[in-house]
């Protein structure tokens, strides 16, 4: 063999094993933050929990540093409610904050306020912060979010949820799709808009004039099922299941709504052909 | 302000050499006079360029509300092709063979220096083959960085108006000094006969020196464009302009990468060359030959591996300033999703340091001196492969996929110790320890130390190998295991100060030690071919590395074309996997890997004369 073959064989060869290693380990891909749509009108305690969980894991990245490797305070294994008692307790304590809601808060948005000890920057003797303030960028939470993730901060280790859920004046962008605020003590739905804008249907549901995919079209559900199927259908989803969806539906329409709700609904979805 | 000091120092200077020597700086300083002079007159002097830009820079400052936002759809695409992989493409390409281009001059000049002083022509011939491989690779970075220019522009428009608005006349600047550089290039290498003795020679130098201040110059100019990106300054929130250019060319990491770059390009300029003499070496025919390409192939990997061992130490620095920028950065980069790219990294830098102790051991066999150092080579052959193995062990290598999706974004607590990596830094600086010591076995196999303090000395030596073994083990274990310091990377230090005492005071040590020393008989060419693959392993697993670097560079941005400005929107803005990296490094690396032998086969043509036809 001439030399030329035999030296580019060999660089061949070594150039694939080094492919080779790079593809023998996890696939990982980064996707950047996906905005998730929330539809406000929609909203429970629950879903907002849920929300904020998720934000904390993705777009806000916080597990990044808040993990059980020393970076940060392990936000998910400490109790966050006493742990914050005890910074405003902390003589070192400069910040406006008096609660723990106002503590979570202050330590996102404006973190090197109170440093935990051991915790600061290299070299600023725990009066700089490492972490960044989050409805800053690069990570860009919005209030919505922030709130969303003192919510499932508070409630993680059961501790009392103080966070008020957000009200539509709050957030320019969002797509207003029920006129009052859904929180778990507002007043009985009196129309079949207000009750589906309280429950959220249209979350997953196309009904009036939004869209989603989710869950079958309810704007001609009257045509396809009657009265009692449609009761069926919303106290107890998982008892026929539309063909080609998956059963997501939750199944605790039954004890949340009253029974004057349920019966506007279903009267309300049946007119609908 | 470096011709200010350059002036003033001058008289001194010239007062305290010899008067023959005096005529010789004055022609030297004359000449670099006259080439400064004439940037002068094209208004490229860097003071005055960098107050120019500055002037641009601020009047844009009340035009540029900040970096535009953009969507999906404001991406051109061309065809259904991914913009990414063809810029990543192109881009590496350049980057590859600019780093070439730009290493070569700087060890050629001090080749061809060594050759001035010792009076061996055969230094000076060297130093010239190396500039004629450069050559060819100089005009192929230009057309890649063309073609590089075209398809950022061309793909990302709105990105690239951004940059320009923010570098201002700094791009203008680097143009001026793009043609500069060609020009001295060219005049450095075609006058290299021409200038060759005497006075003339020191003209050369002059010209070789100028060319290397003009090509970093360059270089640390297109290291604030990506310094830049990873982490602006000079510009607000939203980007828009708000500093003077020198601001924002002087960002957290521009440093850092300038030195990390300067030196990554010589380990890499000099594993290029390296490769050309192996591939010389062995189609060459006479002995001559053979002896001097063997020669040749020591000098590069000689470089090469010198260059290479300090570069894990401005790695650190890099490192250490990403965290103090961001740390959210820093972990991306070292303990989130891209924390198993160093298990490649592992595999790459275990066969450059195998490869290049191999080469060492088989060097041996060029004097029969060596037979007192023998014994030891089994040694660290096994510290070496035992390092590299702790090196390449992942803590878990079977993921569920529960546990793979949980790594987006989260930090995966099995991967946690790869990220700290205790073990890992003892064996990498042992195996480093154990490369420099079979580097000095080498050099010390063709010698007999006269001095009297020889035993001393050498027990000195000893000393301190088992004192920097001991520390770097005790260092890792201690601050591995039983402290918990958030900054990880800044407690690794002891073991690189250990690594570093080594390397400086073995060469302080060997080189007062074998002053005057007995020289055995020793040949060049006397090596196995075997031995000349390692020389081509170096420069693959180099490109190799250099594209992985790349990678990590460009990746813990994350979505952002510029960190915190500029968002990047385009259907590219995610981290792609390591194997899809993995395969665009394999295109590239075997790309670049034709295009240099197509190099060294013109390298090797224009000394080919054909016979003329009736002489036969
Ligand atoms: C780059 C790393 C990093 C990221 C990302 C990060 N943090 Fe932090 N965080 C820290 C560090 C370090 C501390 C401790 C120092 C301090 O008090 O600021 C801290 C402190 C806190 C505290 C106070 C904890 C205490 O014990 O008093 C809260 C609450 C907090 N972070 C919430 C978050 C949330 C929510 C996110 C995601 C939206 C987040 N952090 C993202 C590094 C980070
Ligand atoms: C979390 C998403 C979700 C929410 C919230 C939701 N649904 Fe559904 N719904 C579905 C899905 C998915 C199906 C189809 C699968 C099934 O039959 O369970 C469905 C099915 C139905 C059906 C049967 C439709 C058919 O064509 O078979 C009715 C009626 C219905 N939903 C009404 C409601 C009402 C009223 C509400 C609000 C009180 C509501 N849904 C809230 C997801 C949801």
């Amino acid at each position: 063999m001439g030399t030329l073959p035999k030296v580019l064989g060999f660089s061949l060869a070594l150039t694939l094993v080094f492919t080779v290693t790079a593809n023998l380990l996890p696939q990982v891909e980064g996707e950047p933050p996906k905005e998730e749509k929330v539809d406000l009108g929609a909203l429970t305690m629950d879903s907002f929990i849920a929300l904020g969980e998720s934000a904390f894991n993705g777009k806000g990245t916080c597990t990044l540093c808040h993990n059980n490797l020393g970076r940060a305070p392990d936000l998910l294994e400490m109790n966050v409610g006493e742990a914050a008692k005890e910074r405003l307790a902390d003589s070192r304590y400069q910040g406006k904050a008096s609660d723990i809601e106002g503590y979570l808060r202050e330590s996102m948005t404006d973190p090197s306020i109170y440093v935990v000890a051991g915790f600061g920057k290299k070299g600023s003797n725990d009066t700089e912060s490492p972490m960044p303030a989050v409805d800053k960028k690069p990570i860009e939470l919005s209030a919505v979010q922030i709130d969303a993730i003192i919510a499932f901060l508070q409630s993680k280790d059961g501790n009392e949820v103080t966070v008020a859920l957000p009200t539509e004046a709050a957030v320019e962008d969002s797509e207003p799709t029920g006129t009052v605020a859904a929180t778990p003590a507002v007043a009985a739905a009196a129309t079949v808009e207000e009750a589906i804008a309280k429950y959220g249907c249209s979350a997953c549901h196309s009904v009036y004039d939004t869209e989603s995919p989710v869950g079958p079209d309810l704007r001609d559900v009257g045509s396809r099922l009657g009265e009692e199927e449609i009761r069926q259908s919303i106290i107890d989803p998982a008892a026929v299941i539309a063909e080609g969806f998956p059963a997501i539906m939750p199944a605790n329409f039954a004890e949340r709504m009253t029974v004057k709700e349920l019966g506007l609904l279903v009267q309300g979805l049946a007119a609908m052909q | 302000m470096w011709l200010k000091t350059l002036l003033t120092v001058s008289p001194a200077a010239a007062a305290s050499v010899p008067k023959q020597g005096r005529t010789k700086w004055c022609l030297w300083l004359a000449s670099i006079m006259v080439v400064m002079g004439l940037g002068q007159l094209l208004g490229i002097s860097p003071v005055d360029s960098l107050q120019a830009a500055e002037v641009v820079a601020q009047g844009s400052a009340e035009v540029l509300k900040g970096a535009p936002e953009l969507a999906a759809a404001d991406y051109p695409r061309v065809g259904n092709s991914s913009s990414r992989a063809v810029v990543w493409i192109l881009a590496q390409m350049h980057l590859f063979f600019a780093a070439f281009v730009l290493a070569v001059p700087l060890f050629v000049v001090v080749i061809e220096w060594v050759g001035v002083k010792t009076g061996d022509a055969r230094y000076d011939d060297m130093a010239h083959e190396f500039m004629k491989v450069s050559m060819t690779a100089y005009s192929i970075t230009a057309l890649f960085g063309g073609t590089l220019a075209f398809a950022l522009f061309l793909l990302y428009p709105d990105f690239m108006g951004y940059m320009l608005e923010v570098f201002g006349s700094q791009v203008l600047v680097y143009a001026l000094l793009f043609f500069l550089e060609s020009a001295i290039l060219y005049m450095y290498y075609y006058s290299w006969y021409a200038l060759r003795y005497g006075n003339a020679k020191y003209v050369h130098l002059s010209l070789g020196l100028l060319l290397n201040v003009v090509g970093t110059t360059l270089l640390v100019i297109a290291n604030a464009w990506a310094t830049f990106m990873m982490a602006p300054s000079g510009v607000d929130a939203n980007g828009a302009v708000t500093g003077d250019i020198w601001e924002i060319i002087r960002g957290p990491l521009w440093n850092p990468v300038n030195l990390h770059r300067f030196i990554a390009n010589i380990a890499f300029g000099g594993a290029i060359v390296g490769a050309y003499a192996a591939y010389k070496f062995l189609s060459g025919r006479s002995n001559t030959e053979k002896a001097h390409y063997d020669w040749m192939g020591y000098t590069s990997n000689f470089i090469a591996v010198l260059s290479f061992l300090p570069l894990p130490f401005a790695g650190y620095w890099l490192m250490a300033e990403v965290y103090a920028y961001s740390q959210q950065m820093g972990i991306t980069a070292m303990g989130g999703i891209l924390a198993w790219l160093f298990i490649v990294q592992a595999v790459l830098i275990g066969t450059i340091l195998l490869a290049s102790n191999y080469y060492l051991w088989s060097g041996m066999s060029r004097t029969e001196g060596s037979y007192r150092y023998k014994w030891l080579v089994k040694y660290i052959a096994i510290v070496l492969t035992g390092g590299f193995l702790v090196w390449v062990t992942p803590h878990t290598l079977i993921l569920s996929a529960k546990e793979v999706a949980a790594l987006g974004g989260s930090h995966h607590h099995l991967l946690g110790p790869l990220g700290i990596m205790p073990a890992k830094n003892i064996a990498v600086n042992l195996m480093l320890i154990v490369t420099f010591l079979s580097f000095q076995l080498y050099r010390r196999s063709d010698k007999v130390a006269t001095v009297s303090w020889a035993p001393a000395g050498n027990a000195l030596m000893v000393a301190i190998y088992v004192i920097a073994v001991v520390n770097v083990i005790f260092a890792g274990v201690y601050y591995g295991y039983f402290t918990n310091t958030v900054y990880k990377v800044g407690s690794s230090v002891m073991q690189v100060v250990s690594t570093l005492v080594v390397i400086v005071a073995g060469v302080v040590i060997d080189g007062m030690m074998y002053k005057g020393a007995k020289k055995l008989p020793s040949e060049w060419g006397k090596v196995s071919n075997r031995s000349q693959y390692a020389l081509f392993a170096l420069p693959v697993a180099f490109t190799w590395l250099m594209a992985l670097m790349g990678y990590v560079r460009s990746s813990v941005r994350g979505s952002w074309h510029v960190y915190t400005v500029m968002k990047d929107s385009s259907p590219d803005n995610f981290i792609p996997a390591i194997g899809y990296a993995g395969n665009m490094m394999t295109i590239v690396t075997v790309m670049f890997l034709l295009c240099v032998l197509f190099v060294f086969w013109i390298a090797s043509l224009s000394s080919t004369k054909q016979i003329p036809p009736d002489s036969q």
